[in-house]
């Protein structure tokens, strides 16, 4: 067997161990899913109620950030379970194995990709249902999709290394709380920037996390002539510019996590 | 060739030294018992032989592979049991031994074998479609046992395999590892149970502050530390005097009397004759004894002796009463005495 091959091997084995616990314990998916579903009726109702938007109805333009913010905040997981494996002394058997050492990183990723799938699901339905439309073709939609689970990869490997650094699962969620939050809300995420205080809205004009926003924003067909995007090369090529972050963030941070796996330390 | 062999280990953790450069060599099919006080660097050295952490300098060899350049080998070759059951714990029995074995690269119908029999081996059979969470703590130490073994691993590293097993089942374990010696497997074994490492091991490696300070065969270190004890029990506090009188002349050293629990101690040389000649002499004394032995040294007096403080497990297996009833004072200058020897 190649080392490619093997490695494959082993990945999917890690794949199908994690996806196994979502069918063990089923509340996790439940309340991984209750709470995109409260989001997207507290923004629409609540903001929705209070925001007006010149030639798109709020409810449009809010799905594309909400897509955003809970995939962002999905990834934490990935880092979560890694913590909690470490401290279990998974990791210290799995190291111990000859097993690949990408393994249990690619399986912890791909295997939070089918969570995200299945957010992203709910969220859509629950959006269709209060008012949100596509207004382009299915492939253009699948393609925001496509981008939204691409980002969120992304940000899954960022947060495996965050979870192998830290002593435990408690500590990936407080952290990634503090970063999260900001990073998810100064972009065009919820409100558009234009009003945006000078600095917050240089921040927000390149925050990747407004880039994909936008970008799944136009894919769905949620954009109008009257609310245009700023005048900034990201917004004018936010497929692009989203891209160039998503190949960053994995050309940089999964050597970093493979490495910090082989010397992850559990207790 | 040694089935482990280490050379030199140094290992420094920021400010402390975990392994002042230990020396060890485990012939194949043998146990070897590693033995020592809390933070004495056991679990340390089965880190670097798992591959888990690497050395500052030494080597270490499994079967002549090393363990940092042939790393991939050396993993394929051993199974570690840690300190702590490392089981999934929303995979059933089953599923956690399969998904090992697969990662072991046996093929699919292999894992799936080797899980059935061993689940049966370590009675779990009937838990084997239950997810581990559910399992007692024995359970999972059992399983994760169980796990570890799912390759045949030729070496086999066992962190203290027994710690909160209850008596029951750690008596299962050793009459396993007793089995898995005898098919070939060799054992390198931590642990804090001096019973456990007398009835096990081969050879016992005595490590204390990253150093070896002793090693040999347990009858070997029993007879550095010194000869035989009699030990009276009698059914009169009165009557103390009167034994100590008539048994003292068979000693080497001063009798040692403990009021409290109304017995005597007597440091002797040579075996079952000298308890004859005691009774002898006890013959037309009116002593009433309860009890009377003939006490070989145990390992926990090797290990007081050796360290200068108990054994830190738990007192089930008498070691702190060696602690108590043996007093500090020959233990000092005891343990000098052995440092030359062992050299």
């Amino acid at each position: 067997m190649t080392t490619l091959a093997q490695a494959v091997g082993d990945g999917a084995v890690i794949t199908k161990r994690n996806l196994l616990k979502i069918k063990r314990v089923p509340e996790l998916l439940v309340f991984a899913t209750l709470s995109p579903i409260m989001f997207v009726l507290l923004f629409a109702f609540i903001f929705g109620s209070a925001i007006p938007l010149p030639g798109v109805d709020y409810k449009e333009f809010l799905m594309a950030g909400i897509f955003t913010q809970t995939v962002v905040f999905g990834s934490t997981i990935t880092g979560a379970s890694l913590a909690e494996d470490l401290q279990k002394g998974l990791i210290d058997r799995f190291r111990s194995l000859p097993m690949a050492r990408s393994a249990v990183l690619v399986g912890r990723t791909t295997a939070d990709i089918g969570n995200n799938v299945v957010t992203i699901f709910v969220m859509a339905v629950t959006g269709l249902l209060v008012g949100w439309r596509i207004r382009t073709s299915v492939l253009e939609a699948l393609a925001a999709f496509a981008l939204l689970l691409l980002f969120a990869y992304a940000i899954s490997w960022l947060m495996a290394l965050v979870g192998l650094s830290v002593k435990s699962p408690e500590v990936v969620q407080n952290a990634s709380f503090i970063i999260i939050f900001p990073i998810t809300f100064i972009a065009n995420t919820f409100v558009p920037t234009d009003n945006f205080p000078p600095a917050l809205k240089a921040f927000a004009n390149w925050n990747p996390v407004s880039s994909v926003t936008l970008a799944a924003r136009e894919l769905f067909g949620n954009t109008s002539p009257a609310l245009p995007p700023p005048d900034v090369w990201p917004a004018e090529h936010p497929v692009v510019y989203s891209l160039i972050w998503i190949v960053g963030i994995l050309v940089i941070f999964v050597p970093l996590s493979v490495r910090k796996y082989q010397s992850a330390a559990g207790r | 060739m040694a089935a482990v062999e280490v050379e030199g280990l140094v290992k420094k953790f920021k400010e402390t030294t975990a392994l002042a450069g230990v020396d060890l060599v485990v012939p194949e099919a043998t146990v070897l018992g590693l033995l020592g006080p809390n933070g004495a660097g056991k679990t340390t050295v089965v880190r670097i032989l798992s591959t888990l952490l690497k050395a500052d300098a030494g080597s270490a060899r499994i079967f002549g592979k090393d363990v940092v350049a042939h790393a991939d080998e050396v993993r394929s070759m051993i199974g570690l049991t840690g300190q702590y059951a490392a089981v999934d714990e929303y995979l059933t029995g089953q599923e956690n031994l399969e998904m090992i074995g697969r990662l072991y690269h046996l093929t699919r119908s292999d894992s799936r074998q080797r899980a059935t029999t061993l689940l049966d081996r370590f009675d779990l059979a009937d838990a084997a479609d239950r997810i581990a969470k559910t399992y007692s703590g024995g359970m999972r130490r059992r399983l994760d046992i169980a796990a570890s073994l799912i390759a045949r691993p030729r070496v086999l590293f066992l962190d203290e395999p027994t710690t909160g097993l209850d008596p029951r089942s750690r008596i299962g374990m050793w009459e396993f590892i007793a089995s898995l010696v005898s098919e070939g497997t060799t054992i390198l074994l931590t642990t804090q149970y001096l019973e456990e490492a007398d009835r096990l091991a081969d050879g016992i490696v005595v490590i204390d502050h990253g150093k070896v300070i002793a090693r040999g065969t347990a009858d070997q270190l029993k007879s550095q530390v010194g000869g035989h004890r009699l030990e009276f029990t009698v059914s009169d506090v009165a009557e103390l005097p009167t034994l100590r009188e008539r048994v003292a002349p068979l000693g080497v050293d001063d009798p040692v009397i403990d009021e409290q629990s109304r017995s005597l101690s007597l440091p002797v040389r040579g075996g079952a004759e000298v308890l004859r000649d005691a009774l002898r002499l006890l013959d037309d004394s009116g002593v009433t004894l309860v009890d009377v032995g003939l006490r070989r040294p145990d390992l926990d007096d090797v290990f007081l002796i050796l360290t200068g403080h108990a054994s830190e497990a738990p007192s089930s297996n008498g070691a702190l009463d060696a602690g108590s009833s043996d007093g500090a004072a020959p233990v000092r200058s005891g343990r000098h005495a052995l440092k030359g020897a062992d050299q």
